[in-house]
Order: structure tokens, then C-alpha cells, then sequence
């Protein structure tokens, strides 16, 4: 069953060069219980893409197209309807718990406050699930009480508070935004089991937001690449990652260093991709990522690709996607 | 056995930390302990481990930014620590540092000019503005930017390009060491490669050897030719990459390399479950004791020593 679905989304925010669309007619939908992932270099419009679910925008921003969230568009609903939603139906946790929580509030206060909010329970209830939330992301109130203020905690534990934030209401989508990029990795791979736990055993959809492609690998169904605001490549993430089509998701795949690199014999280089992300007002018509592909034609510098099916689950933007042999 | 170019030799740093109590001694913090490293010309040598555990101190304490509280380093066989103020002046043209944060790091009043010529000040010969100019130009185009670009401001570079303006910085007095202390880890990993590749290519044409800090166990493994793995200020594994990646024994290296995500959906790979700690951590214990998974008796009462094995040094009772 679909439980959410964008339809030919578009935000243009305004910047220091004028109005500049920063994210460009993006579809994709989610089912219930779905872990899709997002992967990018910064400023690819990645968070803008989650910003807009959450309807969290800047007020001079301008959002076009559809979010249907259960039958129904929440770009079309007023500022009071938006609200039971954001925090209720969805949850977000954002990528630096040291600036996302309020360092003068108590945890506690922190966690009841969208339960208050949205629930509507007494407070010996709300007490009750924050308790119970507390538990459920490995911060026993036994052990740590309600009282803490967030400077008082490791990165690992804020993370861990605004886990219980953003599951407070259990949502029925879960955006994870960069939850680890902040962390070491072994509290990062303890950040992960926890979200897909909780995913799992309570049937959120995940939207996991990184760019490390090996947490996307690690924790999702479903992949979207993005690049300069459009999604360059789609498809369940072991088809993706298998066969990689797009030229842009391949040269970020080959220019991370890999464990067990050590192991080759004699001294690489890694292969990079040319240039780097165009600025907002300076992005090229056509395809984007043209100018530092080596596959580019006139063609590409001159129309913006159609989607273009590689099998049944995966589709690509580009009109020369590579093909097996081209990576050897 | 050829001269290392520097030499750690025992280095103890404690800081003090603020009293609670206005007569109370003031707490210490025990930031680095005991850690003994040689360094090759020609070489890179990896730092990885946690954040907090004295990577960036034993970064600064090998640049002479901080004093140690025991122990000494020796560059080129000279006691950094022992040495008239002005002669360490002179010495520092040799040893330099690129550090994280391409924002942080260049002075945003400056133009790229006086950042990159600025560290030409404390050579002993007094150059000319023009000379300087050429100085400068040569360098900007060997790490990739344009010689015209220096009347340009830091805001108006990129990350990736800032970087290389902090790389060509510390290259300008030839230096024979560089200390990158995380230079790699706020970029984009398209923009990771280039600055990687580029630091690669300086090191084969200067025969610069990298002190390379990193939390990232794949830039590391990349870079590098030796790694020391350090845990609470205390080096635990050090030996080879290719042997400390291929085969760790120290179980903190094994945690640490389990943790990293595959990129690969299909691999499923043994993950780190959560250790119980089976006995209680006292003074004399093993620092890792708490999270580690092979701990006995032995290690309650006992801190292991870096010890050889195999070809690596290893701080374990129980490597295997």
C-alpha cells in the first residue's frame, strides 16, 4: 500500500542570486514499512527533499508539485493541520544532536513535549511513555532519570534523545537526516542497529539521508541518487549498488577508499570525479552532471534526460548509462 | 636501520582540569600516556581511533604547539623541547599542518597571497615581495589552483579548493613532515579523492612524510604505509597497514574495523554485539577491559604493555 507519494516536487528558495530552483520535479513513493534511502554529496538537496516532507521550509520558499501522504496533499493543508502531522504522523531526526536539542531543557521535557503536544494524555501517562521511550532507545530512566540537560550527555546519548523525540508519537515515517555523520564508528553502527530495530518492530518507513554510501547499503531496501537536486538514479538498493548506471553513482562509488585496500598490491590512486557540485545559480541546462562527465554528449548538454529503465526495479537519468563492461 | 625523522619518545600529557572546589588540587586528565613512535622520510604513518582519545594531542605536541608533561619528540635528531626559542622558530619551516575545518582554518581577511606567503616570515633569508610572489604562484599551481588566483579571498574557493590553499601553505617552506590532522574528513567524497590523490602525488615528488590523523578507517588503510591505533592516550595495536588491516589482534582494531558499514547490500558481516563487562575496572585494569569481549583475570589486575607479536605491537593479554 502507498503510503506516501511525491508527485513532481519543486522548491525554489530564495538565495543572494535571486529565486533558484533548488530542487527539481522529484517523484517517488514510499509504502508503509519502506526503507528508502537518499544519497548525495551536500547540497544536492537531499535534506531540502526531507525538509519539504516535514514542511519545515523557509517561509519565502516556494513548494510546487504534490506530498500525498495517505490520500492527502499536506502542501494544500493550512499552517494548524501541517502541525498535527509534523511530529505526529511524521518523525525526523536531525544530523547534529548538538545543535538539533535545546542545551536549557531537561531531556525529559524535550521528549514529552510533541507527546503533550500531539497525544493528549495526562501527564502520569506522558510520564509513563517517556519512560517507556527512554527504554527503548537504551537510555533507562533507571539509570540516567529525566533531569539531564544535553550538555551532560556523550554525542552517542543526544542521538539516542532525539531518537526518543522523533518516535515519540510513533510515526508512520521515520526521516532520518545524517544521524551519524557526527559519531565514532562503532557508537555510529549502534545508532543504525537501533533506528532499523525500532523500524522494524514498530512498521515505520525509513528515510535514512547520508552520504556514506555504506550506511545506505547497510540499512536500506530502496535507494534514490541525487545529484543537484534531481534524482539521477532509482531502484531497490541491491540493484543499484550491484549495477550501478548512472556515471555520477559510479564515480562516487570508485572515489571512496574501501576496507581491505591494503591488500592490493602496489601504491593507487583513487579515480575521482572532475570538478565539483555547481553552485545554485551557476548549474548548467540539459544534465547537470554534464560538464564533469566523461561520457557527455551534445545531447546531454542540451535536453535533461528521461528515465530510462534498466530493469524491473531500477531506473536511470542519463541517455548513456554505463553498462557492464564500461566499469570494468 | 636508517635515522627517523622524528621520534616520539615517551610522551606523557596531563591536563588540568577546573576544580570544583576553590582549595581542592585541581583534577588531572591524563590525555596521552606513554607513547613511544619513530617516523620515516618518505612515509605515511596513520593515527586513528575515537574521538577523545589524544589523536589531535599528539598532533599538536609533534608541531611543538604544546609542551608534553614528560617525555620529549626529536626532529632530525633535534630535542624539540630543549631548544632555544628562536631556533625552534627556524626549525618549524620543516614540519607543517593542514587541519580539518577548510573554513575555520583560513583567515577570512586575508587573500590567498598573504595566507600562503605568510609562513615565508620566519625563514632566516628575508625575501622581496616579488619573490615572494613567484614563491607562491609556483606553489598554488602544483596543488592544482590557478597562479592568478591570489588576490582572491578564502570565500570565494570551495571547500575542496580551500583545502588545497591550507596544503599549499604548509608546502610553501618545504617542509619535510606534515601533520594532517582529519584534513580529508569535511569534504565530499568526490572532492576527498582529488585532495587525496593530490597529497599522494606531493608525497612521491617531495619525499614528504605524513603524519596522517584520521577517524576514518578506509582513508587510513588508503593512505598510509604504518598505523598506530590508539585507545584512551594509550597506543594499542601499531604495525604495518596491510598487517593491522589484514590480521588485527588487538581486540579494540577488531571492534573498530567490524563497525565500518559495507558498501556492498549483499554483505552481511559479523557485527559487534554488545559486550557485558564481566569484571570491574579499577586503576591497574586495562584501559579496554570495559568493552572488551576477550577480557580474563588477567587484565582486571594488570595493564598490558605494547608488546611484540607477529610483527605487530600489540597491548593485550589475549591477542590472538
Amino acid at each position: 500500500m502507498t503510503l506516501l507519494q511525491v508527485q513532481d516536487l519543486c522548491v525554489t528558495l530564495n538565495t543572494a542570486h535571486g529565486p533558484q530552483e533548488v530542487i527539481s520535479h522529484i517523484n517517488f513513493s514510499m509504502d508503509a514499512g519502506e526503507k528508502l534511502g537518499s544519497v548525495g554529496e551536500s547540497g544536492c538537496g537531499k535534506s531540502i527533499t526531507a525538509l519539504a516532507l516535514m514542511s519545515l521550509l523557509p517561509l519565502d520558499s516556494q513548494t510546487k508539485g504534490k506530498i500525498i501522504l495517505e490520500g492527502q496533499d499536506i502542501l494544500k493543508l493550512n499552517s494548524r493541520k501541517i502541525c498535527s502531522i509534523r511530529g505526529n504522523r511524521i518523525g525526523m531526526i536531525f544530523q547534529e544532536p548538538m545543535t538539533a536539542l535545546n542545551p536549557v531543557k531537561q531531556i525529559g521535557a524535550q521528549v514529552s513535549e510533541s507527546i503533550y503536544l500531539h497525544l493528549k494524555l495526562t501527564r502520569k501517562q506522558t510520564l509513563e511513555r517517556v519512560t517507556e521511550l527512554m527504554d527503548k532507545v537504551g537510555l533507562p530512566v533507571s539509570r540516567f532519570g529525566l533531569n539531564l540537560y544535553p550538555h551532560q550527555l556523550s554525542g552517542g546519548q543526544r542521538q539516542r534523545v532525539m531518537i526518543a523525540m522523533a518516535i515519540a508519537c510513533n510515526p508512520d515515517i521515520l526521516i532520518a537526516d545524517e544521524p551519524t555523520t557526527a559519531l565514532d564508528v562503532t557508537v555510529q553502527e549502534q545508532i543504525l542497529d537501533l533506528i532499523r530495530e525500532l523500524a522494524d518492530s514498530s512498521g515505520m518507513a525509513l528515510i535514512m539521508i547520508s552520504h556514506d554510501l555504506g550506511v545506505i547499503a547497510q540499512t536500506t531496501q530502496n535507494v534514490m541518487v541525487m545529484y543537484t537536486g534531481n534524482i539521477v538514479e532509482m531502484g531497490s538498493t541491491m540493484d543499484v549498488f550491484q549495477n550501478m548506471s548512472h556515471p555520477y553513482t559510479y564515480g562516487l562509488f570508485s572515489a571512496i577508499p574501501h576496507v581491505g585496500s591494503s591488500a592490493l598490491p602496489g601504491r593507487k590512486r583513487l579515480s575521482s570525479i572532475p570538478g565539483q557540485v555547481p553552485e545554485l545559480h551557476l548549474r548548467p541546462r540539459g544534465c547537470n552532471f554534464a560538464d564533469r562527465c566523461s561520457r557527455a554528449s551534445k545531447m546531454c548538454k542540451a535536453k535533461e534526460p528521461m528515465a530510462t529503465r534498466v530493469s524491473d526495479q531500477h531506473q536511470v537519468w542519463c541517455y548513456h548509462p554505463l553498462s557492464c563492461e564500461d566499469k570494468k | 636501520m636508517k635515522k627517523p625523522l622524528v621520534k616520539i619518545e615517551d610522551v606523557y600529557k596531563d591536563y588540568q582540569l577546573p576544580k570544583k572546589y576553590l582549595f581542592q588540587k585541581a583534577p588531572v586528565f591524563r590525555a596521552l600516556h606513554g607513547i613511544n613512535l619513530e617516523l620515516h622520510q618518505g612515509t605515511s604513518f596513520g593515527i586513528v581511533g575515537e574521538s577523545g582519545c589524544g589523536k589531535s594531542t599528539l598532533a599538536r605536541i609533534v608541531m611543538a604547539l604544546d609542551e608534553p608533561t614528560s617525555g620529549t619528540v626529536f626532529f632530525d635528531g633535534q630535542d624539540l623541547f630543549n631548544m632555544p626559542a628562536a631556533e625552534l622558530k627556524h626549525l618549524r619551516r620543516n614540519f607543517q599542518m593542514v587541519f580539518q575545518d577548510p573554513y575555520g582554518s583560513l583567515n577570512p581577511r586575508k587573500n590567498v597571497m598573504g595566507i600562503v606567503a605568510e609562513p615565508l616570515d620566519t625563514l632566516k633569508e628575508k625575501l622581496s615581495y616579488a619573490q615572494k610572489k613567484e614563491y607562491v604562484a609556483q606553489i598554488l599551481s602544483e596543488v592544482g589552483l590557478n597562479a592568478t588566483d591570489t588576490d582572491k579571498f578564502p570565500h570565494e574557493f570551495s571547500g575542496g579548493q580551500r583545502q588545497r590553499i591550507a596544503i599549499a601553505r604548509a608546502l610553501i617552506t618545504r617542509p619535510s613532515l606534515i601533520v594532517a590532522d582529519e584534513s580529508v574528513s569535511a569534504l565530499d567524497v568526490s572532492v576527498q579523492a582529488q585532495v587525496l590523490n593530490l597529497m599522494m602525488d606531493l608525497q612521491e615528488k617531495y619525499n614528504l612524510t605524513y603524519m596522517f590523523i584520521s577517524h576514518d578507517l578506509s582513508v587510513v588503510e588508503y593512505v598510509t604505509d604504518q598505523v598506530a591505533v590508539i585507545y584512551m592516550g594509550q597506543i594499542v595495536e601499531q604495525g604495518t597497514t596491510k598487517a593491522l588491516f589484514q590480521r588485527p589482534l588487538h581486540p579494540y582494531t577488531q571492534t573498530l574495523l567490524r563497525a565500518v558499514p559495507d558498501v556492498n547490500p549483499l554483505n552481511k558481516k559479523l557485527k559487534n554485539m554488545p559486550v557485558i563487562p564481566l569484571f570491574e575496572k579499577t586503576l591497574e585494569s586495562c584501559s579496554f577491559l570495559d568493552r572488551c569481549n576477550k577480557a580474563t583475570r588477567i587484565c582486571v589486575n594488570n595493564a598490558p604493555e605494547l608488546l611484540e607479536n607477529e610483527g605487530q605491537l600489540v597491548a593485550c593479554f589475549n591477542a590472538e
